[in-house]
């Protein structure tokens, strides 16, 4: 029965999903479809081209149009992995994409991996040590990394020559620390983790088996968030640093309205996302994974925690 | 999120009232007009003239920084305020409709919160007109944001009416007969207000971020009108770390964040977002 509850749920889950992907990509064509200047093709302002060329141009773009019709046409082309060409570079955009995607997932990992570790190692030695000064320093850093956009981050850490990657990390750190802290001083409090010092279970096994092990789920929900925080700062990260990745080409397609790439991105970004938050939130979600006790914990106390 | 001591609190909504008015009083303070050009001094350093130097067509740094000030200080909470009104409708309205427009309004408030939002500002914004007056690229920017931003708090206001609607009192008043409009405004809304003002506290920073961030990427407040996010794309043409002025904004933008942070009227539920 519980198996039946989670393929149902799964299957929820990846309907809505689809239904998302279709909505966003629908929307981001039909504004870039009637945003200002969107029929306007320079070529066609160049005097070197003959009227037959300027004309051929002009019926090309006319074949996007109507947005229903070009949504159409490009989800089936999609379905064949064929994203279109793109209007700014002239060449196919899943080529682009494909291109500059390890760029950006290599950045995207570096900095998701240093925010994730930074964040959870300094939330984790402030809940277990309560020392006030490494709190405050902690709240300090997470303070002053949430007061600056990445952009001016990155500027700065271009300026001192230091790595990149650090941007992305400094992104996703204080929202990590802050929450994992919070949470794991909430765990802390539970009436549980009293019965379990009263039984004599050593302090480190009462953190890592009941206070860590219990706040993954709430901390995976968090995972979805942090990928979408990363992804927001590595736009400005990637311009600034003039880094080739998916950032930067968003920027660009943006400012050339280039339609096939900004609707070929809209639907990746927000497949990744959506994809990757409810993931995050399905496994964190104790109904489809069941929770486990640890096993060197005496019985009594495994029948506190089952309540 | 955790309480900040009442005395740091006042400390930090002291300086920031103090900002406030410096940005209100821009016209006064400022020692020239923000878009005045000095072409004898161009990129001059700081002086008794002008306190913060010039810019690279020869604008006093200070003023330009009063006045980017007083745009990026007063348009946020307008944004901000747009936001929460919107959050509110869609969040109160799928709370008390339920059903399928309950079921549209999360959808639509969890897309809204999975995009990352610079990108959907970038998206957006590029299909508006680049070549806007200024006067109309701020109002293009801070709508646009208002527009965009309303996800978390349509999640928050959604949960506290589902809350507030099920609470002993709200009951006894749909039980006498009161009106869904009565109950709305006279019950309801008031047991909203300190759950808004702390969704508007949280967005105003996080507005004011985004403008910055737009600003550098040549996408926000048109020239010669000053904000954050155009004051702060002067540092793309790499300063030295001696020409400390240049820093300026940063470091005022640094602080008013911090003193956003600081201020933060109301302790919130640990939440992901």
């Amino acid at each position: 029965m519980p198996r039946r509850r989670a393929v149902s749920a799964l299957l929820l889950f990846l309907t809505g999903a689809a239904l998302t992907l279709l909505i966003a990509g629908f929307l981001g064509a039909t504004l870039i479809r009637f945003g200002p200047g969107y029929e306007t093709d320079e070529r066609v302002l160049d005097a070197r081209y003959s009227d037959a060329t300027s004309n051929a141009i002009a019926r090309e773009n006319s074949k996007d149009a109507n947005v229903l019709v070009f949504y159409g046409r490009y989800l089936t082309q999609a379905m064949h992995g064929d994203f279109g060409i793109s209007r700014s570079y002239d060449v196919p955009v899943s080529e682009l994409i494909r291109s500059r995607a390890g760029v950006t997932l290599w950045l995207l990992g570096e900095g998701l991996a240093l925010g994730w570790i930074l964040g959870l190692a300094l939330a984790g030695a402030a809940a277990y040590f309560g020392w006030p000064l490494l709190n405050h320093s902690a709240e300090a850093v997470s303070a002053a990394a949430m007061s600056l956009p990445a952009a001016v981050f990155a500027l700065l850490i271009f300026l001192a020559r230091g790595p990149v990657f650090l941007v992305l990390a400094m992104a996703v750190f204080p929202r990590v620390f802050r929450y994992a802290r919070d949470l794991f001083e909430q765990k802390g409090t539970e009436p549980r983790i009293e019965a379990a010092r009263a039984r004599g279970v050593a302090e480190a096994v009462i953190f890592v088996g009941y206070v860590m092990k219990p706040a993954w789920p709430p901390l995976l929900a968090l995972a979805g968030v942090s990928f979408s925080i990363a992804f927001g700062a590595l736009i400005p990260v990637e311009v600034v640093c003039d880094l080739p990745g998916i950032g930067q080409l968003a920027w660009k397609a943006a400012l050339g309205r280039d339609l096939p790439v900004l609707v070929t991105l809209t639907l990746l970004v927000t497949a990744i996302t959506v994809v990757v938050s409810g993931l995050a939130e399905w496994l964190g979600d104790p109904q489809h994974v069941p929770q486990q006790v640890p096993q060197h914990v005496p019985q009594q106390v495994r029948m506190d925690l089952a309540q | 999120m955790r309480e900040t001591p009442i005395l740091i609190r006042h400390v930090a909504l002291a300086l920031l009232g103090l900002i406030f008015l410096a940005a209100l009083n821009a016209d006064w303070l400022a020692p020239a007009p923000y878009e005045q050009q000095f072409r004898a001094e161009t990129n001059s350093r700081p002086s008794a003239k002008f306190l913060l130097g010039t810019d690279h067509l020869g604008r006093d740094r200070l003023s330009r920084l009063l006045y980017g000030t007083r745009v990026s200080l007063l348009l946020a909470p307008a944004a901000s305020a747009l936001s929460l009104g919107i959050a509110l409708l869609a969040g109160g309205s799928a709370a008390l409709a339920g059903g399928w427009w309950d079921r549209v309004m999360t959808a639509a408030s969890n897309l809204f919160l999975s995009l990352p939002w610079l990108f959907l500002f970038l998206t957006v914004r590029s299909v508006l007109p680049l070549n806007t007056a200024p006067v109309t690229s701020i109002l293009i920017t801070f709508s646009l944001m208002g527009l965009l931003g309303w996800g978390a708090g349509a999640r928050v206001v959604r949960a506290s009416v589902l809350q507030i609607r099920n609470s002993p009192f709200a009951l006894y008043a749909r039980g006498f007969g009161c009106s869904p409009g009565r109950l709305w405004f006279r019950h309801l809304l008031p047991h909203l207000r300190t759950v808004l003002l702390a969704q508007f506290w949280i967005s105003v920073p996080a507005f004011i971020l985004g403008e910055a961030s737009l600003g550098l990427l040549g996408l926000g407040v048109a020239e010669p009108m000053p904000s954050w996010g155009n004051l702060l794309k002067e540092l793309q043409s790499a300063p030295a770390w001696n020409e400390y002025w240049v820093f300026a904004p940063v470091a005022l933008l640094s602080t008013v964040m911090i003193l956003f942070q600081l201020s933060r009227p109301v302790s919130q539920k640990v939440s992901p977002v």
